[in-house]
């Protein structure tokens, strides 16, 4: 959707920096906008946007905050989950008028301090991803999934991404990664990776 | 993608929602978006002027009413799935908003926008006509109701006007109902490729009265007349209950779609009458 190119060299020479960018906010600008104010990743955010603005337009054009993905666009495979007011939800099915005055958390906004988050470290430590697209969708649906059920079982982990799809990875090593996640939470030793124990 | 330019407006207040839709002919109600947001991104669907319900004090309640349970405009799928009151009164219901879309979908898509969004294969329909609810119509000129089985007129049409706004859904307690369905992800995951609910009472080791109906196979969430014909009078036995199977879509127009034959979906609305008759005959005993 984004068209932007960087001409870093003139900065570089000390002259200009330019930057065309040919998004959705180009092809709205003549529409009707409005104000929306929220807080997103701790931060409180206000803009103008045209009413048909989704959400993750919102968040990846505006605020640039590109970890939220755009997969389907049709609300099936949850890339574009963002966490709203605690809920997972599909960004790319809201509008960002929705918002209005929520708390949104995006996967930018999940380490600490530089340290992951548990559900993220499960991802790194249980080889929970491939091309890594699904990713921060998964993991967000994972982190609420784990806020309402701090010890699911396999099946309600399976059942808790049926939101998310994943064409890499079969979903074993997210499966795994979640469960690491969950121990972790509970303050827990995370059970040992397969490949440690068939070694 | 995206929708088509509109305007939108969020109320604060049943009434202004009301004058704003009575002023506005081209308007259209939404309230968490999970059907409407798609279908306008699509461009299915191009209303000029979105009217956002959700900020509107006193419609996210489930209430008990005594003789029925009311699930008011801007509850959210999750949350019917997980109230206790429904899940005693309105099992089918509850089951039915339980396998609604997915995680992401329940926590915004609400009950009453899943009526009025009149889906073909949508779950909750199937469970409210079942058990024989009325929705709740309100409109600048006042309120009126409506019997589930008058609802659902067509595919994605409802019996709502443009000036109207579903309030609340109505339902009659039942003790025995419940929903199946065969995802189209398999399992319970996704909208319906075919799916029943059946609502049963019993009085004296017979069957007095019994509401079923089907989703998936036809044109809209529509009763299973012939089934119920067949199962009311009798011990609910498994006889009687191959008997409602036999009967599943008499009078109902199959068809055929993306995710199955006409004969297919015949078979699969005999099988879910079929589980749900028997699920809801043994939550009554």
């Amino acid at each position: 959707m984004v068209l932007g190119t960087n001409l870093r060299f003139f900065r570089h020479i000390g002259v200009v920096e330019a930057r065309f960018q040919l998004g959705l906010n180009f092809l709205m600008k003549g529409e009707p906008h409005m104000q929306v104010s929220m807080t997103v990743n701790g931060q409180a955010v206000s803009g103008d946007v045209a009413p048909r603005t989704l959400l993750v337009h919102y968040l990846r054009e505006d605020l640039r905050l590109t970890g939220t993905h755009v997969g389907c666009e049709t609300s099936y495979c949850g890339a574009c989950t963002v966490i709203v007011d605690g809920k997972a939800v599909k960004s790319c099915t809201m509008l960002t008028a929705q918002a209005e005055g929520a708390e949104i958390t995006t996967i930018e906004g999940l380490a600490e301090n530089g340290d992951l988050h548990p559900v993220q470290e499960g991802f790194w430590e249980r080889h929970g991803l491939q091309c890594g697209f699904c990713t921060p969708g998964m993991i967000l649906s994972a982190v609420t999934l784990l806020e309402e059920n701090a010890d699911p079982s396999e099946d309600e982990i399976r059942l808790g991404i049926e939101g998310n799809l994943c064409r890499c990875t079969g979903y074993h090593n997210i499966v795994k990664a979640i469960e690491y996640a969950g121990a972790k939470l509970r303050g827990e030793e995370p059970a040992p990776a397969e490949w440690e124990v068939k070694a | 993608m995206f929708p088509r330019e509109f305007e939108y407006v969020a109320p604060s207040s049943l009434d202004e929602a009301l004058g704003t839709l009575a002023s506005n002919p081209g308007a259209k109600v939404m309230s968490g978006g999970m059907s409407l947001i798609p279908l306008m991104k699509l461009r299915l669907f191009s209303p000029e002027l979105v009217v956002d319900i959700a900020r509107i004090d006193g419609l996210d309640a489930i209430e008990d009413r005594g003789d029925h349970i009311a699930i008011g405009a801007l509850v959210r799928h999750e949350e019917t799935a997980a109230s206790p009151l429904v899940q005693e009164h309105a099992a089918a219901l509850a089951s039915a908003a339980a396998w609604t879309g997915d995680r992401q979908v329940r926590a915004r898509g609400t009950t009453c926008g899943a009526m009025a969004h009149a889906d073909i294969a949508a779950d909750q329909p199937a469970a409210a006509l079942a058990l024989g609810a009325t929705m709740v119509a309100a409109s600048s000129g006042g309120t009126r109701e409506i019997a589930a089985a008058d609802f659902f007129v067509d595919t994605l049409t409802s019996a709502l006007e443009t000036n109207e706004i579903l309030t609340e859904v109505r339902i009659p307690k039942s003790s025995a109902s419940a929903y199946d369905k065969l995802g189209r992800r398999g399992g319970h995951t996704d909208y319906a490729v075919a799916g029943a609910a059946a609502s049963v009472a019993m009085s004296g080791g017979t069957v007095s009265s019994a509401g079923i109906a089907l989703t998936g196979v036809g044109t809209k969430p529509t009763l299973a007349a012939g089934s119920v014909e067949a199962i009311v009078g009798t011990d609910g036995g498994a006889d009687a209950i191959a008997g409602a199977v036999a009967r599943a879509t008499e009078g109902v127009t199959v068809l055929e779609d993306l995710y199955g034959s006409a004969e297919y979906k015949a078979h699969l609305a005999g099988v879910y009458v079929g589980r749900a008759l028997e699920q809801a005959i043994a939550a009554s005993h």
